[in-house]
Protein backbone atom coordinates (compact mmCIF):
# COMPACT_ATOMS: atom_id res chain seq x y z
CA UNK A 1 0.00 0.00 0.00
CA UNK A 2 1.47 3.36 -0.97
CA UNK A 3 1.56 6.60 1.00
CA UNK A 4 -1.38 8.16 -0.84
CA UNK A 5 -3.65 5.28 0.07
CA UNK A 6 -2.43 5.41 3.69
CA UNK A 7 -3.34 9.12 3.87
CA UNK A 8 -6.71 8.28 2.40
CA UNK A 9 -7.38 5.56 4.93
CA UNK A 10 -6.37 7.83 7.81
CA UNK A 11 -8.63 10.62 6.53
CA UNK A 12 -11.56 8.31 5.91
CA UNK A 13 -11.10 6.89 9.40
CA UNK A 14 -11.59 10.39 10.81
CA UNK A 15 -14.77 10.91 8.78
CA UNK A 16 -16.20 7.58 9.89
CA UNK A 17 -15.42 8.65 13.44
CA UNK A 18 -17.26 11.96 12.94
CA UNK A 19 -20.35 10.18 11.65
CA UNK A 20 -20.27 7.64 14.47
CA UNK A 21 -19.77 10.35 17.11
CA UNK A 22 -22.78 12.28 15.77
CA UNK A 23 -24.97 9.18 16.13
CA UNK A 24 -23.54 8.39 19.57
CA UNK A 25 -24.29 11.92 20.82
CA UNK A 26 -27.90 11.54 19.70
CA UNK A 27 -28.13 8.08 21.26
CA UNK A 28 -26.59 9.25 24.52
CA UNK A 29 -28.76 12.38 24.92
CA UNK A 30 -32.00 10.59 24.01
CA UNK A 31 -31.05 7.40 25.87
CA UNK A 32 -30.12 9.26 29.03
CA UNK A 33 -33.35 11.30 29.06
CA UNK A 34 -35.43 8.14 28.49
CA UNK A 35 -33.62 6.00 31.05
CA UNK A 36 -33.83 8.69 33.73
CA UNK A 37 -37.29 9.87 32.72
CA UNK A 38 -39.32 6.69 32.18
CA UNK A 39 -39.42 5.47 35.82
CA UNK A 40 -41.37 8.61 36.79
CA UNK A 41 -43.94 8.23 34.04
CA UNK A 42 -47.25 6.58 34.88
CA UNK A 43 -50.90 7.17 34.04
CA UNK A 44 -51.10 9.44 37.10
CA UNK A 45 -48.28 11.55 35.72
CA UNK A 46 -50.46 12.46 32.75
CA UNK A 47 -53.75 12.88 34.61
CA UNK A 48 -52.72 15.04 37.57
CA UNK A 49 -51.66 18.67 37.38
CA UNK A 50 -48.49 20.04 38.99
CA UNK A 51 -49.32 21.00 42.57
CA UNK A 52 -46.90 23.88 42.63
CA UNK A 53 -44.77 24.50 45.67
CA UNK A 54 -41.10 23.76 45.89
CA UNK A 55 -41.13 19.96 45.72
CA UNK A 56 -42.38 19.75 42.14
CA UNK A 57 -45.17 17.40 43.20
CA UNK A 58 -47.85 16.23 40.82
CA UNK A 59 -47.94 15.36 37.15
CA UNK A 60 -48.09 17.29 33.90
CA UNK A 61 -51.80 17.30 33.02
CA UNK A 62 -52.25 21.08 32.82
CA UNK A 63 -49.02 21.50 30.82
CA UNK A 64 -50.21 18.95 28.27
CA UNK A 65 -53.48 20.87 27.92
CA UNK A 66 -51.64 24.19 27.56
CA UNK A 67 -49.27 22.72 24.97
CA UNK A 68 -52.25 21.45 22.98
CA UNK A 69 -54.00 24.86 23.13
CA UNK A 70 -50.79 26.60 22.09
CA UNK A 71 -50.41 24.34 19.04
CA UNK A 72 -54.02 24.82 17.93
CA UNK A 73 -54.19 28.60 18.45
CA UNK A 74 -50.74 29.32 16.96
CA UNK A 75 -51.45 27.21 13.88
CA UNK A 76 -54.83 28.94 13.48
CA UNK A 77 -53.03 32.27 13.19
CA UNK A 78 -50.02 31.11 11.18
CA UNK A 79 -51.37 28.54 8.71
CA UNK A 80 -53.65 30.78 6.58
CA UNK A 81 -51.00 33.50 6.42
CA UNK A 82 -48.15 31.11 5.65
CA UNK A 83 -50.01 29.03 3.07
CA UNK A 84 -51.45 32.21 1.48
CA UNK A 85 -47.99 33.74 1.20
CA UNK A 86 -46.59 30.57 -0.36
CA UNK A 87 -49.45 30.44 -2.89
CA UNK A 88 -48.77 34.01 -3.92
CA UNK A 89 -45.03 33.43 -4.21
CA UNK A 90 -45.29 30.24 -6.29
CA UNK A 91 -48.65 30.36 -8.12
CA UNK A 92 -49.31 34.04 -8.72
CA UNK A 93 -45.95 35.69 -9.16
CA UNK A 94 -44.05 33.06 -11.15
CA UNK A 95 -43.05 34.18 -14.66
CA UNK A 96 -44.68 37.56 -14.23
CA UNK A 97 -43.50 40.43 -16.44
CA UNK A 98 -44.99 43.06 -14.14
CA UNK A 99 -42.13 45.02 -12.58
CA UNK A 100 -44.09 46.13 -9.51
CA UNK A 101 -45.07 42.54 -8.71
CA UNK A 102 -41.47 41.44 -9.14
CA UNK A 103 -40.28 44.11 -6.70
CA UNK A 104 -42.96 43.09 -4.21
CA UNK A 105 -41.91 39.46 -4.48
CA UNK A 106 -38.28 40.37 -3.82
CA UNK A 107 -39.36 42.37 -0.77
CA UNK A 108 -41.60 39.53 0.43
CA UNK A 109 -38.81 36.96 0.06
CA UNK A 110 -36.41 39.20 1.95
CA UNK A 111 -39.02 39.42 4.71
CA UNK A 112 -39.41 35.65 4.94
CA UNK A 113 -35.65 35.07 5.04
CA UNK A 114 -35.14 37.74 7.68
CA UNK A 115 -38.01 36.48 9.81
CA UNK A 116 -36.56 32.97 9.66
CA UNK A 117 -33.32 34.28 11.19
CA UNK A 118 -34.82 36.31 14.04
CA UNK A 119 -33.84 34.70 17.37
CA UNK A 120 -36.82 33.51 19.39
CA UNK A 121 -36.11 35.72 22.40
CA UNK A 122 -36.59 38.75 20.13
CA UNK A 123 -40.03 37.40 19.16
CA UNK A 124 -40.62 37.05 22.88
CA UNK A 125 -39.51 40.61 23.57
CA UNK A 126 -41.71 41.89 20.75
CA UNK A 127 -44.67 39.82 21.94
CA UNK A 128 -44.13 41.09 25.47
CA UNK A 129 -44.06 44.74 24.34
CA UNK A 130 -46.93 44.58 21.85
CA UNK A 131 -49.34 41.84 22.95
CA UNK A 132 -48.71 41.52 26.69
CA UNK A 133 -48.25 45.22 27.47
CA UNK A 134 -49.43 47.60 24.74
CA UNK A 135 -52.53 45.67 23.67
CA UNK A 136 -53.10 44.55 27.25
CA UNK A 137 -53.62 40.86 26.46
CA UNK A 138 -51.50 40.09 29.53
CA UNK A 139 -49.52 36.90 29.98
CA UNK A 140 -51.88 34.67 28.07
CA UNK A 141 -52.29 31.96 25.47
CA UNK A 142 -53.39 34.70 23.05
CA UNK A 143 -50.20 36.78 23.51
CA UNK A 144 -47.93 33.74 23.40
CA UNK A 145 -49.50 32.23 20.29
CA UNK A 146 -49.41 35.52 18.39
CA UNK A 147 -45.68 35.78 19.18
CA UNK A 148 -45.25 32.08 18.40
CA UNK A 149 -46.96 32.53 15.02
CA UNK A 150 -44.10 34.84 13.95
CA UNK A 151 -41.69 31.95 14.60
CA UNK A 152 -43.50 29.39 12.46
CA UNK A 153 -44.79 31.50 9.56
CA UNK A 154 -41.44 31.16 7.69
CA UNK A 155 -41.47 27.39 8.29
CA UNK A 156 -44.96 27.05 6.82
CA UNK A 157 -44.14 29.30 3.86
CA UNK A 158 -41.01 27.32 2.95
CA UNK A 159 -42.54 23.87 3.22
CA UNK A 160 -45.73 24.91 1.42
CA UNK A 161 -43.68 26.43 -1.41
CA UNK A 162 -41.79 23.14 -1.77
CA UNK A 163 -45.09 21.24 -1.81
CA UNK A 164 -46.64 23.53 -4.43
CA UNK A 165 -43.55 23.37 -6.64
CA UNK A 166 -43.70 19.58 -6.68
CA UNK A 167 -47.18 19.63 -8.26
CA UNK A 168 -46.64 18.95 -12.00
CA UNK A 169 -47.31 22.04 -14.14
CA UNK A 170 -49.55 19.93 -16.39
CA UNK A 171 -52.19 19.98 -13.62
CA UNK A 172 -52.32 23.77 -13.76
CA UNK A 173 -52.20 23.98 -17.54
CA UNK A 174 -55.02 21.42 -17.82
CA UNK A 175 -57.21 23.30 -15.39
CA UNK A 176 -56.50 26.71 -16.94
CA UNK A 177 -57.12 25.32 -20.43
CA UNK A 178 -60.55 24.13 -19.27
CA UNK A 179 -61.41 27.73 -18.47
CA UNK A 180 -60.79 27.81 -14.72
CA UNK A 181 -59.12 30.95 -13.47
CA UNK A 182 -55.98 31.08 -11.32
CA UNK A 183 -57.75 30.91 -7.96
CA UNK A 184 -60.06 28.08 -9.03
CA UNK A 185 -57.05 26.18 -10.32
CA UNK A 186 -55.15 26.75 -7.08
CA UNK A 187 -58.07 25.90 -4.80
CA UNK A 188 -59.46 22.88 -6.62
CA UNK A 189 -56.42 21.38 -8.34
CA UNK A 190 -53.06 22.50 -6.94
CA UNK A 191 -53.84 22.64 -3.19
CA UNK A 192 -55.43 19.16 -3.05
CA UNK A 193 -52.43 17.74 -4.92
CA UNK A 194 -50.02 19.46 -2.52
CA UNK A 195 -52.00 18.57 0.60
CA UNK A 196 -49.58 15.99 1.99
CA UNK A 197 -46.55 18.21 1.57
CA UNK A 198 -48.33 21.10 3.24
CA UNK A 199 -49.39 18.90 6.13
CA UNK A 200 -45.76 17.94 6.85
CA UNK A 201 -44.98 21.67 7.12
CA UNK A 202 -47.81 22.15 9.57
CA UNK A 203 -46.66 19.16 11.60
CA UNK A 204 -43.11 20.53 11.60
CA UNK A 205 -44.46 23.84 12.89
CA UNK A 206 -46.41 22.07 15.63
CA UNK A 207 -43.10 20.50 16.65
CA UNK A 208 -41.50 23.93 16.85
CA UNK A 209 -44.27 25.11 19.18
CA UNK A 210 -43.85 22.02 21.36
CA UNK A 211 -40.08 22.68 21.58
CA UNK A 212 -40.14 26.45 21.96
CA UNK A 213 -39.39 27.83 25.40
CA UNK A 214 -37.83 31.30 25.17
CA UNK A 215 -40.84 33.03 23.57
CA UNK A 216 -43.31 31.49 26.00
CA UNK A 217 -41.03 32.17 28.96
CA UNK A 218 -41.68 35.91 28.50
CA UNK A 219 -45.25 35.86 27.14
CA UNK A 220 -47.16 32.93 28.65
CA UNK A 221 -46.78 33.70 32.35
CA UNK A 222 -45.94 30.22 33.65
CA UNK A 223 -49.07 29.47 35.70
CA UNK A 224 -49.40 25.73 36.31
CA UNK A 225 -53.22 25.82 36.39
CA UNK A 226 -55.37 24.41 33.59
CA UNK A 227 -56.12 27.29 31.17
CA UNK A 228 -59.82 28.04 30.71
CA UNK A 229 -59.74 30.68 27.97
CA UNK A 230 -57.52 32.42 25.45
CA UNK A 231 -56.73 35.03 28.08
CA UNK A 232 -55.44 32.48 30.62
CA UNK A 233 -51.75 32.19 31.23
CA UNK A 234 -50.16 28.78 31.41
CA UNK A 235 -47.03 26.74 30.88
CA UNK A 236 -46.27 24.34 28.09
CA UNK A 237 -44.44 21.06 28.77
CA UNK A 238 -41.15 22.62 27.63
CA UNK A 239 -41.64 25.59 29.93
CA UNK A 240 -42.51 23.17 32.74
CA UNK A 241 -39.15 21.42 32.27
CA UNK A 242 -37.45 24.81 32.64
CA UNK A 243 -39.29 25.73 35.84
CA UNK A 244 -38.74 22.27 37.33
CA UNK A 245 -35.01 22.37 36.64
CA UNK A 246 -34.26 26.01 37.40
CA UNK A 247 -36.71 26.98 40.13
CA UNK A 248 -37.95 23.86 41.86
CA UNK A 249 -34.77 21.86 41.25
CA UNK A 250 -36.99 18.80 40.86
CA UNK A 251 -34.73 17.03 38.38
CA UNK A 252 -36.60 13.69 38.44
CA UNK A 253 -39.84 15.33 37.36
CA UNK A 254 -37.95 17.47 34.85
CA UNK A 255 -36.42 14.32 33.32
CA UNK A 256 -39.80 12.59 33.08
CA UNK A 257 -41.38 15.63 31.42
CA UNK A 258 -38.38 15.89 29.08
CA UNK A 259 -38.79 12.21 28.18
CA UNK A 260 -42.44 12.81 27.23
CA UNK A 261 -41.35 15.84 25.20
CA UNK A 262 -38.63 13.94 23.33
CA UNK A 263 -40.97 10.99 22.77
CA UNK A 264 -43.53 13.33 21.23
CA UNK A 265 -40.89 14.91 18.96
CA UNK A 266 -39.75 11.44 17.80
CA UNK A 267 -43.33 10.44 16.95
CA UNK A 268 -43.80 13.70 15.02
CA UNK A 269 -40.52 13.20 13.11
CA UNK A 270 -41.49 9.63 12.21
CA UNK A 271 -44.90 10.79 10.96
CA UNK A 272 -43.30 13.51 8.84
CA UNK A 273 -40.83 11.01 7.36
CA UNK A 274 -43.65 8.58 6.64
CA UNK A 275 -45.70 11.19 4.79
CA UNK A 276 -42.63 12.41 2.90
CA UNK A 277 -41.66 8.92 1.73
CA UNK A 278 -45.26 8.31 0.63
CA UNK A 279 -45.07 11.47 -1.46
CA UNK A 280 -41.78 10.31 -2.95
CA UNK A 281 -43.26 6.90 -3.77
CA UNK A 282 -46.15 8.40 -5.71
CA UNK B 1 -72.51 36.22 -17.40
CA UNK B 2 -73.18 37.18 -13.75
CA UNK B 3 -71.52 33.97 -12.58
CA UNK B 4 -68.58 34.95 -14.80
CA UNK B 5 -68.20 38.33 -13.10
CA UNK B 6 -68.54 36.73 -9.67
CA UNK B 7 -65.75 34.35 -10.59
CA UNK B 8 -63.48 37.17 -11.76
CA UNK B 9 -64.43 39.13 -8.67
CA UNK B 10 -63.36 36.27 -6.39
CA UNK B 11 -60.16 35.90 -8.38
CA UNK B 12 -59.35 39.59 -7.83
CA UNK B 13 -60.16 39.48 -4.13
CA UNK B 14 -58.04 36.35 -3.61
CA UNK B 15 -55.14 37.87 -5.48
CA UNK B 16 -55.15 40.84 -3.10
CA UNK B 17 -55.59 38.67 0.00
CA UNK B 18 -52.71 36.42 -1.06
CA UNK B 19 -50.47 39.39 -1.82
CA UNK B 20 -51.16 40.77 1.66
CA UNK B 21 -50.24 37.45 3.28
CA UNK B 22 -47.06 37.34 1.19
CA UNK B 23 -46.14 40.76 2.54
CA UNK B 24 -47.07 39.85 6.12
CA UNK B 25 -43.53 38.63 6.88
CA UNK B 26 -42.02 41.97 5.89
CA UNK B 27 -44.63 43.77 7.97
CA UNK B 28 -43.85 41.59 10.98
CA UNK B 29 -40.11 42.20 10.60
CA UNK B 30 -40.70 45.96 10.35
CA UNK B 31 -43.09 45.88 13.29
CA UNK B 32 -40.57 43.97 15.41
CA UNK B 33 -37.76 46.33 14.53
CA UNK B 34 -39.77 49.53 15.03
CA UNK B 35 -41.38 48.35 18.25
CA UNK B 36 -38.17 47.10 19.83
CA UNK B 37 -36.31 50.23 18.77
CA UNK B 38 -39.05 52.48 20.11
CA UNK B 39 -38.95 50.75 23.48
CA UNK B 40 -35.16 50.93 23.47
CA UNK B 41 -35.00 54.68 22.70
CA UNK B 42 -35.30 55.94 26.31
CA UNK B 43 -32.29 53.80 27.30
CA UNK B 44 -30.25 54.90 24.30
CA UNK B 45 -31.12 58.53 25.04
CA UNK B 46 -30.61 58.51 28.80
CA UNK B 47 -27.60 56.23 28.99
CA UNK B 48 -26.08 56.76 25.57
CA UNK B 49 -25.44 54.13 22.92
CA UNK B 50 -21.69 54.08 23.33
CA UNK B 51 -21.82 54.02 27.10
CA UNK B 52 -24.11 50.99 26.95
CA UNK B 53 -21.99 49.14 24.42
CA UNK B 54 -18.69 49.80 26.20
CA UNK B 55 -19.87 49.67 29.82
CA UNK B 56 -18.74 46.62 31.79
CA UNK B 57 -21.05 46.97 34.79
CA UNK B 58 -24.71 46.08 34.68
CA UNK B 59 -26.35 47.16 37.93
CA UNK B 60 -29.95 48.16 37.21
CA UNK B 61 -30.38 49.18 40.86
CA UNK B 62 -27.57 51.74 40.50
CA UNK B 63 -28.59 52.91 37.08
CA UNK B 64 -25.58 51.23 35.44
CA UNK B 65 -26.43 49.53 32.15
CA UNK B 66 -23.26 48.41 30.37
CA UNK B 67 -23.73 45.34 28.16
CA UNK B 68 -20.12 44.71 27.16
CA UNK B 69 -19.94 41.71 29.52
CA UNK B 70 -22.96 40.18 27.78
CA UNK B 71 -21.53 40.90 24.33
CA UNK B 72 -18.32 39.16 25.44
CA UNK B 73 -20.34 36.28 26.91
CA UNK B 74 -22.32 35.74 23.70
CA UNK B 75 -19.18 36.11 21.59
CA UNK B 76 -17.05 33.71 23.62
CA UNK B 77 -19.69 31.01 23.97
CA UNK B 78 -20.34 31.17 20.22
CA UNK B 79 -16.61 30.96 19.52
CA UNK B 80 -16.35 27.95 21.82
CA UNK B 81 -19.30 26.24 20.15
CA UNK B 82 -17.81 26.83 16.70
CA UNK B 83 -14.39 25.48 17.74
CA UNK B 84 -15.93 22.33 19.19
CA UNK B 85 -18.83 21.90 16.77
CA UNK B 86 -17.45 22.79 13.33
CA UNK B 87 -14.91 19.94 12.93
CA UNK B 88 -17.53 17.40 13.97
CA UNK B 89 -20.22 18.94 11.78
CA UNK B 90 -18.01 19.21 8.69
CA UNK B 91 -16.65 15.71 9.26
CA UNK B 92 -20.21 14.41 9.39
CA UNK B 93 -21.13 16.37 6.25
CA UNK B 94 -18.22 14.94 4.23
CA UNK B 95 -18.93 11.48 5.63
CA UNK B 96 -22.59 11.62 4.59
CA UNK B 97 -22.03 13.12 1.16
CA UNK B 98 -18.93 11.24 -0.03
CA UNK B 99 -18.00 8.27 2.11
CA UNK B 100 -20.85 6.57 3.94
CA UNK B 101 -22.61 3.64 2.25
CA UNK B 102 -26.31 4.19 1.63
CA UNK B 103 -27.51 2.15 4.61
CA UNK B 104 -25.26 4.07 7.01
CA UNK B 105 -26.62 7.36 5.64
CA UNK B 106 -30.07 6.05 6.51
CA UNK B 107 -28.97 5.74 10.15
CA UNK B 108 -26.89 8.90 10.50
CA UNK B 109 -29.20 11.36 8.79
CA UNK B 110 -32.30 10.66 10.95
CA UNK B 111 -30.04 10.87 14.02
CA UNK B 112 -28.99 14.37 13.04
CA UNK B 113 -32.61 15.25 12.25
CA UNK B 114 -33.54 14.15 15.74
CA UNK B 115 -30.71 16.23 17.25
CA UNK B 116 -32.20 19.22 15.44
CA UNK B 117 -35.64 18.44 16.84
CA UNK B 118 -34.70 18.06 20.50
CA UNK B 119 -36.03 21.12 22.37
CA UNK B 120 -33.41 23.51 23.69
CA UNK B 121 -34.77 23.18 27.21
CA UNK B 122 -33.95 19.46 27.04
CA UNK B 123 -30.38 20.27 25.98
CA UNK B 124 -30.23 22.69 28.91
CA UNK B 125 -31.42 20.02 31.31
CA UNK B 126 -28.95 17.51 29.89
CA UNK B 127 -26.20 20.11 30.25
CA UNK B 128 -27.11 20.74 33.89
CA UNK B 129 -27.06 17.08 34.93
CA UNK B 130 -24.25 15.69 32.71
CA UNK B 131 -21.97 18.38 31.25
CA UNK B 132 -21.80 20.77 34.23
CA UNK B 133 -20.73 18.08 36.75
CA UNK B 134 -18.08 16.87 34.28
CA UNK B 135 -16.69 20.38 33.75
CA UNK B 136 -16.74 20.92 37.51
CA UNK B 137 -14.10 18.17 37.82
CA UNK B 138 -11.52 20.38 36.09
CA UNK B 139 -9.36 21.66 38.94
CA UNK B 140 -9.35 25.47 38.98
CA UNK B 141 -10.16 27.91 41.77
CA UNK B 142 -13.75 29.11 41.55
CA UNK B 143 -14.75 26.60 38.85
CA UNK B 144 -18.40 25.81 39.54
CA UNK B 145 -19.06 23.87 36.33
CA UNK B 146 -21.61 26.42 35.20
CA UNK B 147 -19.89 28.65 32.67
CA UNK B 148 -18.66 29.22 29.14
CA UNK B 149 -17.18 25.74 28.59
CA UNK B 150 -20.35 23.88 29.58
CA UNK B 151 -22.41 26.29 27.51
CA UNK B 152 -20.09 25.93 24.49
CA UNK B 153 -20.31 22.13 24.60
CA UNK B 154 -24.12 22.20 24.76
CA UNK B 155 -24.27 24.81 22.01
CA UNK B 156 -21.86 22.83 19.79
CA UNK B 157 -24.32 19.92 19.76
CA UNK B 158 -27.21 22.29 19.06
CA UNK B 159 -25.59 23.88 15.99
CA UNK B 160 -24.26 20.56 14.64
CA UNK B 161 -27.41 19.78 12.58
CA UNK B 162 -27.54 23.25 10.99
CA UNK B 163 -23.89 23.19 9.92
CA UNK B 164 -23.84 19.52 8.90
CA UNK B 165 -27.04 19.71 6.80
CA UNK B 166 -26.15 22.83 4.84
CA UNK B 167 -22.54 21.70 4.26
CA UNK B 168 -23.69 18.28 3.10
CA UNK B 169 -26.03 19.96 0.64
CA UNK B 170 -23.19 22.21 -0.57
CA UNK B 171 -20.88 19.25 -1.18
CA UNK B 172 -23.62 17.28 -2.93
CA UNK B 173 -24.31 20.23 -5.24
CA UNK B 174 -20.78 20.16 -6.70
CA UNK B 175 -21.18 19.03 -10.34
CA UNK B 176 -20.44 15.32 -10.87
CA UNK B 177 -18.00 16.14 -13.64
CA UNK B 178 -15.54 17.70 -11.18
CA UNK B 179 -15.28 14.48 -9.25
CA UNK B 180 -15.16 12.23 -12.30
CA UNK B 181 -12.50 14.42 -13.90
CA UNK B 182 -10.32 14.31 -10.82
CA UNK B 183 -10.68 10.54 -10.39
CA UNK B 184 -10.00 10.00 -14.11
CA UNK B 185 -6.76 11.94 -13.76
CA UNK B 186 -5.61 9.33 -11.25
CA UNK B 187 -6.31 11.19 -8.00
CA UNK B 188 -7.38 9.05 -5.05
CA UNK B 189 -10.82 9.51 -3.52
CA UNK B 190 -9.34 11.49 -0.64
CA UNK B 191 -7.33 13.74 -2.94
CA UNK B 192 -10.51 14.36 -4.91
CA UNK B 193 -12.46 15.23 -1.77
CA UNK B 194 -9.82 17.45 -0.22
CA UNK B 195 -8.58 19.24 -3.33
CA UNK B 196 -11.63 19.31 -5.60
CA UNK B 197 -14.91 18.75 -3.78
CA UNK B 198 -14.31 20.78 -0.60
CA UNK B 199 -12.77 23.79 -2.39
CA UNK B 200 -15.66 23.78 -4.87
CA UNK B 201 -18.19 23.66 -2.02
CA UNK B 202 -16.32 26.23 0.08
CA UNK B 203 -18.82 29.16 -0.20
CA UNK B 204 -21.64 26.84 0.85
CA UNK B 205 -19.62 25.41 3.72
CA UNK B 206 -18.61 28.86 4.97
CA UNK B 207 -22.20 30.07 4.88
CA UNK B 208 -23.23 26.93 6.76
CA UNK B 209 -20.79 27.84 9.53
CA UNK B 210 -21.99 31.46 9.53
CA UNK B 211 -25.64 30.35 9.76
CA UNK B 212 -24.65 28.09 12.67
CA UNK B 213 -23.04 31.12 14.26
CA UNK B 214 -26.30 33.06 13.93
CA UNK B 215 -28.20 30.19 15.50
CA UNK B 216 -25.70 30.06 18.36
CA UNK B 217 -25.96 33.80 19.06
CA UNK B 218 -29.74 33.51 19.26
CA UNK B 219 -29.96 30.54 21.63
CA UNK B 220 -31.54 31.48 24.94
CA UNK B 221 -32.98 28.86 27.25
CA UNK B 222 -30.20 26.26 27.11
CA UNK B 223 -27.69 29.05 27.73
CA UNK B 224 -29.49 30.38 30.82
CA UNK B 225 -29.49 26.87 32.25
CA UNK B 226 -25.75 26.15 32.01
CA UNK B 227 -23.79 29.39 31.69
CA UNK B 228 -24.19 30.67 35.26
CA UNK B 229 -25.71 34.02 34.25
CA UNK B 230 -23.30 36.19 36.30
CA UNK B 231 -22.71 39.58 34.72
CA UNK B 232 -18.92 39.56 34.67
CA UNK B 233 -16.43 40.19 31.94
CA UNK B 234 -14.96 36.68 31.58
CA UNK B 235 -11.28 36.44 32.54
CA UNK B 236 -8.81 33.58 32.83
CA UNK B 237 -9.04 31.88 36.23
CA UNK B 238 -5.55 30.36 36.27
CA UNK B 239 -2.25 31.01 34.45
CA UNK B 240 -3.64 29.14 31.48
CA UNK B 241 -5.48 31.64 29.24
CA UNK B 242 -7.87 28.87 28.15
CA UNK B 243 -9.28 28.87 31.67
CA UNK B 244 -11.31 31.90 30.59
CA UNK B 245 -13.80 29.30 29.38
CA UNK B 246 -14.31 28.11 32.96
CA UNK B 247 -15.63 31.56 33.84
CA UNK B 248 -19.31 32.17 34.43
CA UNK B 249 -20.92 34.54 31.96
CA UNK B 250 -24.23 35.82 30.67
CA UNK B 251 -25.38 36.05 27.06
CA UNK B 252 -27.32 38.92 25.47
CA UNK B 253 -30.29 36.59 25.06
CA UNK B 254 -30.10 35.44 28.68
CA UNK B 255 -29.95 39.02 29.90
CA UNK B 256 -33.31 39.72 28.28
CA UNK B 257 -35.01 36.51 29.36
CA UNK B 258 -33.86 36.57 32.99
CA UNK B 259 -34.85 40.16 33.75
CA UNK B 260 -37.70 41.21 31.46
CA UNK B 261 -40.51 39.91 33.68
CA UNK B 262 -39.76 42.28 36.57
CA UNK B 263 -37.97 45.19 34.86
CA UNK B 264 -39.55 48.65 34.71
CA UNK B 265 -38.57 52.11 33.43
CA UNK B 266 -35.03 52.57 32.10
CA UNK B 267 -34.14 49.04 33.14
CA UNK B 268 -36.89 47.62 30.90
CA UNK B 269 -35.83 49.96 28.10
CA UNK B 270 -32.20 48.82 28.49
CA UNK B 271 -33.35 45.23 27.99
CA UNK B 272 -35.07 46.23 24.75
CA UNK B 273 -31.80 47.93 23.79
CA UNK B 274 -30.07 44.59 24.42
CA UNK B 275 -32.64 43.09 22.03
CA UNK B 276 -31.86 45.69 19.37
CA UNK B 277 -28.12 44.94 19.62
CA UNK B 278 -28.84 41.21 19.31
CA UNK B 279 -31.21 41.73 16.39
CA UNK B 280 -28.68 43.85 14.46
CA UNK B 281 -25.85 41.43 15.23
CA UNK B 282 -27.84 38.45 13.92
CA UNK B 283 -29.08 40.37 10.87
CA UNK B 284 -25.45 41.12 9.98
CA UNK B 285 -24.40 37.50 10.45
CA UNK B 286 -27.33 36.08 8.47
CA UNK B 287 -27.05 38.53 5.59
CA UNK B 288 -23.35 37.77 5.23
CA UNK B 289 -24.25 34.09 5.05
CA UNK B 290 -26.82 34.84 2.34
CA UNK B 291 -24.29 36.97 0.48
CA UNK B 292 -21.78 34.10 0.54
CA UNK B 293 -24.40 31.64 -0.67
CA UNK B 294 -25.32 33.88 -3.58
CA UNK B 295 -21.69 34.41 -4.47
CA UNK B 296 -21.18 30.66 -4.38
CA UNK B 297 -24.17 30.09 -6.67
CA UNK B 298 -22.70 32.33 -9.37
Amino acid sequence: MNKRMLTQNAAFGMFWLAGIVAVLIMAFVVGYIFVKGFPGISLDFFTTSPRGGLSGDGGIYSTVVTTFYMIVVTLTFATPLGVGAAIYLTEYSANTENKVVRKLVTVARFGVETLAGVPSIVFGLFGYALFVSALNFGFSILSASLAGACLIIPVIIRTTEEALKSVPSGYREGSLALGANRWETTWKVVLPAAFRGISTGILLSAGRIVSETAIFFVTLGGSYRVPHSLMSGGRTMALHVYYLAMETRAFDKAMSTAAVLVGLIIVMNLTINMITSKIAAK
Amino acid sequence: MTSGTRRTGLEKIMKTVLLISALASVLIVLLIFVFTLKEAMPAFREIGVWKMLSGTTWRPGNGEFGILAMIAGSGLVTLGAIIIGVPLALGTAVFLSEIAPEWIVRVVRPSIELLAGIPSVVYGLFGMVIIVPLVRMIPAPGNAGFGLLSASIVLAVMVLPTIANISEFAIRSVPRGYKEGSLALGATKWETISRVMIPAARPGIISAVVLGLGRALGETIAMIMVIGNSVILPTAMTDNPLSIFLSRARTLTGNIAVEISYATGVHESALFATGVVLFILIMLVNSSARFLLKKGAQ
